[in-house]
């Protein structure tokens, strides 16, 4: 294992995700399937880490496990320090729950089911205790990814980039350490793309972490770090140079409809 | 999750697919309104079979001939039949706790007088009969021993032949025919309306049995002997009288069992009860299976409903929902499904209750038990038919869940 796979420090903050060794091996009939061979990753509170891979590279199987929906075959996962590799079913639910928002390529709303809703759903299985008005909580998400005009709207009316807008407030509601997203620009044009990212963006200069896997080199460029992987490994992991600013790249974009940009309420 | 958000979810997706849901629905609600609807027709029945017994008199004896049995083999009630005029003689003479014995010897006939004929049934009966059914006449006398014992050509009618015949006239006095007998009319019964058994009880024409014997049957055993006892409580005591000047009268050996049987009202009701008994639950047991039917298509409907809501599934999953979250939220959907279904079933045994009794004039009784046991039931199937599809939901990979297509 590479000790040069570990994090460069570029904010200096709580390890929010410590990996070592971590590997996922599929045994489908004689041959088994190495997904993951041993990954070492350590991301920090703060950071905008892009993973990067062609399909087949890892990165969907490592991005499932860092959000605890899979176990690791061997090596260690620490979240907040808690190693997830050791919890139950139940226990992951949970961390999953609490810990982690997820956004995903074709933004997986309940259909038929108002954004608010949609929004206040995780808080609906919290277990924690933690005392939320989870209607309140859902709006306030719903205001901070600008679509305050949108609550009692269903799926149906919303455009790809507001329902994807919906998902990250549904990521968000909970308050989690980390927010993965599995190509959030995946299904969306490329100013849409763009204005997504800028909201991540935002959302990251507010101080919550988050975690893209994509294969749009372009894209990965917004972030600050960027974790290339190939073969169940991770050959590279560098800071973004020379960043891209979404804001700015929105008003250089050529027939830019500027009204269909809504400002994201900091 | 709370229960409230459970029920709204449940709410929700049922709401989202509402011909489906009403269709899915509509298996519960036939098998519950069946169910109730056949229990009320049962009980009801039960009902007025009790009543009309009842309105039998309480303290009616029936003396039947009993079965024949050779070699072990029963030949059944009425193989054997020795009663006879004799036998109705010795128990005039010698019981002590009856109040009156008759003979019933019934025959049918076409009956032509007045302004035309009919065709009704003919019981030749003792003049204790009037005594024993409480049956008094409106016009003219009831025939008495005189009649009796001359085999006279005299008859009393039921109130509808009378109307049948004499639509316009007091038949008191006429003349009519059977099988080409004369008979004078002296009297006519007033109406008692029907019998345990739905048959109109005024329907019939009395005459003396010694006439009907001779002059219309022609046979010397008596199908049926009824008797009377002064009051209920000496039922017991009287069957076991009669018993005793029956044996003597047929003389039968110790060793020698009845060759009649004699039956009160109870036994009668029994009988009656245990038959309408045994129709309540062959039905219900029909209706049951049609619910478990209703069960079988929530089952279905529930499994088609997790395929296509595998993605819900998985992003519910994914966001933090256990299995177990996601078991009871299926589980609440069927059992929710079956409960609205089983409410709407009631509503709807009771309007089909109703309608039928308004329709062909049965009775119908629909108890508040029956009405909890359907909606137990048809919750119970809810889950029973709910568990599987919920289990299969709970049991799905998220990962795979949220890939599938």
């Amino acid at each position: 294992m590479n000790s040069s796979h570990t994090v460069r420090a570029a904010d200096v903050g709580d390890i929010i995700i410590r990996t070592s060794g971590l590997a996922r091996i599929y045994a489908t009939g004689r041959t088994q399937v190495r997904a993951l061979d041993g990954v070492d990753v350590t991301i920090r509170k703060g950071e905008f880490v892009a993973i990067m891979g062609a399909s087949g590279s890892g990165k969907s199987t490592l991005m499932n496990i860092l959000g605890c929906l899979d176990k690791p075959t061997a090596g260690s996962y620490e979240l907040d320090s808690i190693r997830v590799d050791q919890l139950d079913k139940n226990q992951l639910a949970d961390i999953r729950n609490q810990r982690i928002g997820f956004v995903f390529q074709s933004f997986n709303l309940l259909s038929r089911t108002l954004a608010i809703d949609n929004v206040e759903l995780p808080l609906l299985y919290d277990r924690s205790g933690r005392k939320i008005d989870s209607r309140k909580a859902a709006a306030e998400a719903l205001v901070r990814v600008g679509l305050e005009d949108r609550m009692d709207h269903v799926p149906n009316e919303l455009s790809g980039g507001e329902q994807q807008r919906v998902a990250i407030a549904r990521a968000l509601v909970g308050q989690p350490s980390i927010i993965l997203a599995d190509e959030p620009t995946g299904n969306l044009d490329s100013r849409t793309s763009v204005d997504v990212i800028r909201l991540f963006q935002d959302l990251n200069d507010q101080g919550i972490t988050v975690l893209i896997v994509t294969h749009e080199s372009d894209i990965a460029l917004y972030c600050k770090r960027i974790l290339r992987m190939r073969d169940g490994k991770v050959i590279a992991d560098e800071p973004v140079l020379n960043r891209r600013i979404a804001r700015d790249d929105l008003e250089r974009l050529p027939d830019l409809d500027v009204q269909d940009i809504t400002e994201v309420a900091l | 999750m709370k229960v409230s958000v459970l029920t709204k979810v449940a709410a929700e997706s049922i709401l989202k697919n509402k011909l489906r849901t009403l269709l899915t629905m509509l298996g519960i609600i036939i098998g519950v309104g069946a169910v109730i609807l056949m229990v009320a027709i049962g009980q009801g029945a039960q009902g007025q079979i009790r009543t009309q017994i009842d309105n039998l008199g309480t303290n009616l004896l029936v003396i039947a001939p009993g079965s024949s049995n050779q070699g072990g083999v029963s030949r059944g009630a009425g193989s054997l039949n020795r009663l006879t005029v004799d036998d109705v003689e010795k128990l005039e003479r010698e019981a002590m706790l009856l109040s009156g014995v008759s003979p019933i010897i019934a025959t049918g006939s076409q009956v032509i007088g007045g302004q035309g004929n009919w065709h009704t049934r003919i019981n030749g009966v003792s003049t204790d009969y009037a005594l024993i059914r409480d049956w008094e006449t409106t016009n003219g006398t009831f025939f008495d021993e005189n009649d009796e014992r001359a085999a006279r050509r005299v008859a009393v009618l039921g109130q509808t032949v009378a109307e049948q015949l004499f639509p316009d006239s007091d038949p008191v006095g006429e003349q009519i025919q059977l099988r080409n007998v004369p008979f004078q009319i002296i009297g006519v019964l007033e109406p008692k309306g029907q019998s345990a058994e739905g048959d109109d009880q005024d329907d019939v024409i009395l005459a003396p049995y010694t006439t009907v014997q001779t002059r219309l049957s022609g046979r010397s055993f008596i199908p049926q002997i009824l008797a009377s006892t002064f009051s209920p409580d000496e039922i017991p005591s009287a069957q076991a009288e009669i018993r005793l000047i029956m044996r003597e009268s047929h003389e039968l050996a110790e060793w020698e069992e009845d060759d009649f049987t004699v039956r009160n009202q109870a036994d009668l009701a029994d009988a009656a009860q245990d038959t309408t008994q045994v129709m309540t639950l062959l039905l219900s047991a029909i209706a049951g299976i049609s619910l478990v039917v209703g069960g079988i298509g929530i089952m279905n409907i529930m499994l088609v409903s997790v395929t296509e809501r595998t993605r819900e599934i998985g992003v519910r999953l994914a966001i933090g929902a256990r299995s177990s979250d996601v078991l009871t939220q299926f589980l609440v959907e069927s059992v929710v499904m079956s409960a609205i279904g089983g409410l709407l079933g009631v509503a709807l045994g009771f309007g089909g209750a109703r309608l039928l009794g308004q329709f062909t004039g049965w009775s119908t009784t629909i108890s508040p038990t029956t009405v909890i046991i359907a909606l137990l039931f048809s919750g119970a199937i809810g889950i029973f038919f709910g568990f599987y599809p919920a289990r299969q939901a709970s049991s799905l990979d998220p990962i795979e869940a949220l890939r599938y297509e």
